[in-house]
Parts: C-alpha cells; sequence; structure tokens
C-alpha cells in the first residue's frame, strides 16, 4: 500500500468525520478525550464481531487459532511501534488507567512500606493520582507532589531534592491532557534513575503525539490507551522492563493467568499472560494492532508539519483574542489547547459552539488539582488529531470569537 | 397562575425562535438579568456540583408557600434556572411535588437535563422536589 502522504486522504478514511452535527459539518477538536476511527480499523472490528471470533489461547478450532493470531500479532505490533526488546514486555490491560492500577497495585504489593513515598507531578490526570493515592493509603506511604511553575512546566529544579530515599518510584504524564506540554521525561527517567528509583509514564496523550521509543528513553514502565489512537475502546498496553515485570506478582487473578492450579497453590503463567487474567478484550487488542499500521503508513514527516503548523496558528490567534488566557508553556506543546475567557464560562462556551458543529471539551478535565493550582473551576479545551486541518482550526477561532461575542 | 399555565407560557415565548442562535441569546440574556446570589450566600451547603458547571439554589417557606432563588458560575445554565425559578418559586408544596414539568423538552432543552451533561440543572429539580416533600 501507498504511503499517505496528505491530510485529505488520511480524512477520507474516517467515516465519522463526513457527518453533520447539529445541522453543520463535524468539527471534531475533542480528540484528547478519544479520537475516532479509520475504515480499516472498523473493518476489522466488524469482521471480528460477525465472524472471526473464538476466544483466544484456549481451543484448537481454526476460529480460536485465527484469533489468537492476530491478538498475539497485535502484541508484536505494540512491541515495533514503541521499540520494546521483548513481547514479554507488553502487556495488553483495558486502558492506561487499568495500566496505572496494575502497577499501582502489583509494584507496590512488593515495593512499597511504611514511611516510604510515591513522587508524581502537580499536572497528573486523576488516573495518575488516585491508583497511587490507593497504593500509598494501603502500605502506609506517603504521597509527594513535584511543584509545576506558573507556565505548567515541572519544577526540574526541585526534583533532586524531592528524588530521597524513601521515593521509591516516580509516576508522570509523557504529555499533559490538559496543558499539551510535553514534559521532560528523558531528564527525569535518567535523574530518577541515577538514584536507582524506577519510573512509571503515562503516555495516554504522549503514544499519540510523539515517536515513542522505550528502549531509548529508558523508562520502567510506559502506559497508553487505544481509543486516543484511533483503535477501539477498552484496550490499553502496560510495557514493563522484563525484569521488574518478572518479580511483580500478579493482583488480578484467574483465566489464563495461570500455570497450574491446585486448591493449595496456584503457579503463574510466564510474562505476558500473567498479567492478564480473564478473557482479554482480543477485539481490542487486534484493533490497536491494525491502529499501529494505519499510523506507520502515514508519512512522518507529514504528520509532524500539520502539528506544527497548526499549533503555531491557534496560538498566533488564540494570544490576540482579548480576555483570553491560555494554559500552558506555548513554546513546547502539542496541537492541544486550555483556556479561559473573562466574562464567559467554558460549559457555555463550549454548548454554543456544539450548535456551530465544533466538539470541544470543557470542565475540570479529570485534572481538579490542576484547576486549582491555576485557580479556576474549569477549563475549555481543543485538542486536535492527525486529521484535523488548518481550515478547521480558523473555523474554531472564528465560532470561539462569535460565542464570546454573544457571551460576553 | 398554575405550573401549567406558566409552562404554556414559555412554550410561546419560545415558539417565535426559529433558530437555535435566537434561542441562545434570549436564554443568556434571561441569565444575565437575574438577580444573582450574593457571594457570601454561596455556601457548600446549598451548591448543587455538577462537572460542568455549578448551581446554587436557596429556598424559603413563608405561609405554606416555598420560594426559591438561584445561581450558576455558567450564564445558559442560568438562564434555563430561571426558567424553572418561574415554574415552580411561588407555589405550594403540593402543586410541586404532582407538577411532571415537560417545557424543557417542548422548548427544544432536553439536551440540558440529561445526565451526562452534569451540568446539575437535573440535581437542581431533583433539590426543589426535596423541599417539596420535606415542606408537605
Amino acid at each position: 500500500m501507498d504511503k499517505i502522504t496528505d491530510i485529505s486522504d488520511i480524512r477520507r478514511e474516517f467515516p465519522a468525520l463526513e457527518q453533520s452535527v447539529n445541522g453543520k459539518p463535524l468539527v471534531y477538536l475533542d480528540n484528547g478525550a478519544t479520537s475516532h476511527k479509520p475504515k480499516s480499523v472498523i473493518d476489522l472490528i466488524n469482521e471480528m464481531n460477525s465472524r472471526t471470533n473464538g476466544n483466544i489461547h484456549r481451543a484448537v478450532h481454526e476460529l480460536s487459532a485465527r484469533t489468537t493470531a492476530l491478538y498475539e500479532g497485535a502484541r508484536e505490533d505494540v512491541m515495533r511501534f514503541i521499540n520494546a526488546r521483548h513481547r514479554e514486555e507488553i502487556i495488553f490491560t483495558s486502558g492506561t488507567t487499568a495500566s496505572v492500577n496494575l502497577v499501582a497495585n502489583s509494584f507496590s504489593a512488593s515495593h512499597l512500606k511504611k514511611g516510604d513515598s510515591v513522587l508524581i507531578s502537580q499536572s497528573e490526570h486523576h488516573s495518575n493520582i488516585v491508583p497511587w493515592q490507593m497504593a500509598c493509603e494501603r502500605y502506609g506511604a506517603t504521597l509527594k507532589v513535584l511543584p509545576i511553575d506558573d507556565e505548567g512546566n515541572w519544577r526540574m529544579d526541585l526534583l533532586d531534592s524531592m528524588l530521597t530515599s524513601e521515593v521509591k518510584i516516580v509516576a508522570v504524564a509523557h504529555i499533559s491532557n490538559v496543558l499539551g506540554i510535553v514534559n521532560p521525561v528523558e531528564e527525569l527517567v535518567s535523574r530518577c534513575h541515577n538514584r536507582g528509583i524506577p519510573v512509571f509514564i503515562d503516555g495516554a496523550q504522549g503514544i499519540v503525539h510523539s515517536s515513542v521509543d522505550v528502549t531509548a528513553l529508558d523508562c520502567d514502565f510506559y502506559a497508553f490507551s487505544g481509543h486516543k489512537m484511533y483503535a477501539a475502546t477498552g484496550i490499553g498496553v502496560l510495557y514493563g522492563k522484563k525484569d521488574i515485570l518478572e518479580e511483580m506478582q500478579p493482583w488480578m487473578g484467574g483465566g489464563d493467568m495461570v500455570s497450574s492450579v491446585t486448591f493449595e497453590k496456584t503457579t503463574y503463567a510466564a510474562l505476558p499472560l500473567k498479567f492478564e487474567a480473564g478473557t482479554p478484550n482480543f477485539i481490542g487488542a487486534a484493533s490497536l494492532g491494525q491502529a499501529i499500521k494505519f499510523i506507520e503508513n502515514i508519512d512522518h514527516t507529514l504528520l509532524l508539519e500539520n502539528e506544527k503548523r497548526i499549533v503555531e496558528f491557534m496560538r498566533d490567534r488564540l494570544i490576540k483574542i482579548d480576555g483570553l488566557k491560555l494554559y500552558g508553556n506555548v513554546d513546547n506543546k502539542i496541537p492541544l489547547f486550555s483556556l479561559s475567557i473573562k466574562g464567559a464560562h467554558p460549559s457555555d462556551v463550549a454548548m454554543i459552539m456544539d450548535k456551530m458543529g465544533v466538539a470541544l471539551r470543557s470542565g475540570q478535565m479529570c485534572s481538579e488539582p490542576l484547576m486549582k493550582r491555576f485557580n479556576t473551576e474549569s477549563m475549555l479545551r481543543a485538542s486536535f488529531a492527525m486529521y484535523n486541518t488548518l481550515d478547521e482550526a480558523q473555523y474554531f477561532i472564528d465560532c470561539l470569537k462569535r460565542a464570546i461575542k454573544m457571551l460576553v | 397562575m398554575t405550573i401549567k399555565e406558566i409552562e404554556q407560557q414559555i412554550i410561546d415565548e419560545f415558539s417565535i425562535f426559529t433558530d437555535w442562535m435566537d434561542k441562545y441569546e434570549y436564554l443568556i440574556e434571561l441569565g444575565k438579568s437575574v438577580p444573582v446570589i450574593e457571594e457570601s450566600g454561596k455556601q457548600d451547603s446549598n451548591l448543587i456540583k455538577g462537572c460542568q458547571s455549578r448551581v446554587w439554589l436557596n429556598a424559603t417557606f413563608n405561609d405554606g408557600i416555598l420560594y426559591f432563588t438561584a445561581d450558576s458560575d455558567a450564564i445558559i445554565t442560568k438562564g434555563i434556572i430561571s426558567l424553572l425559578i418561574r415554574v415552580y418559586s411561588g407555589k405550594t408544596p403540593a402543586e410541586i411535588l404532582e407538577a411532571d414539568i415537560s417545557f424543557i423538552e417542548k422548548i427544544g432543552l432536553q439536551e440540558n437535563l440529561s445526565p451526562t451533561r452534569a451540568n446539575g440543572l437535573l440535581s437542581m429539580i431533583r433539590q426543589i422536589k426535596y423541599y417539596a416533600a420535606a415542606y408537605s
């Protein structure tokens, strides 16, 4: 198949983009929440739901063999996509949140004790706060928070002093879901490793907007979801370094995760199945493999240039709007813009722009502590994906101005 | 006027709007004209929390009649609130409990009452009914 070299060719692959909403052509800018799916992914999901359906790993019949091949093939796709060294390092979960919970439970069980700490950052999504909070409560550990500055950047000057011997793991986002900032994860990983502290990275946004190479990054864990990167909902990945995963005990039991079961003692399966209790979402996993193949078939320079153009365009227009406050360092971000407008509530703006066909996010964006950091109750967010165009960015700006005029 | 009559009056008012812009502009206007609750009167005890916007609701009971005042930090929500207040405030608890309001749907704003909107409006109606039950 020829490589896709034009945004309009990308758009043609996404049937959802062809629809009208409230009588207007859809301009979908809520990709930070979830993305649409290309035809190849939809076709595979339909095919598996209607024909190629058999539980994986368990039976000798042909359908089971086919789904198992699709499931394990997807694991290879993920491995290649993030440049992991071993297929055993790729664990399928139901999503980023489940991946965080897996590590917060299994890793903490053998590493956290009373008096220890977990370090996160001030700009984390609730999904990378709450599981750690729960683990800390369970083991009598403390949750420490690396502050951010007024532009949303990590206070790297404070990092070393916070990496005390009590810190047993550092868990941070690659790219902020609110600020769109690409965090300096390489530097953080290297500074943590100097002290022998492992690093968990929440890559829910990172996997979509950067080329992730877990081997080069050398992080210990990297988690992401399928549904934000053009695959089905309910599938996600936990990458973990083999030696760490080996020593961790599973936190969910049952299904394919066992080697032998007696009423006295169960021994666990080898990686990666040890952490995949119950029938996994094999259709979701296969859809993720298909989504990866779709992404790999697009000219990478095209995507980078389109993102860069949109970031520059949006930044230049947004800062000119009276009373508009843009959150986060504007010089180091993906096309994701959270803002507030003096005298206009984000939910009002989102409601009016919905009538104009523009899909946005408003509210706390699952980041209440970050809202507090910026002294606001809620924000309005526009987040772009590979299929969004400069014309759509222009339409967004025009509609935003009209909405402000109505409200202020 | 009965609750039904007020509802009909609102439906008639909204029937002149042919497109959504006019309708929302009217809601914004209503939202701006509602008397605000003083900051000191906005307590956690009368706050109805939604993920999208916040709503404060106060109730007073006098001579068998319930009176409501409300406020929101979002202006469209506040506009819709003002319609709800117009319908429910100054009625007896029995009238409020009996009323099965349908005007929100009839003026095409039902999406604002969906639980997924999380703007506090649905909870506000529940809270109004709760007050009515408490005083009946």
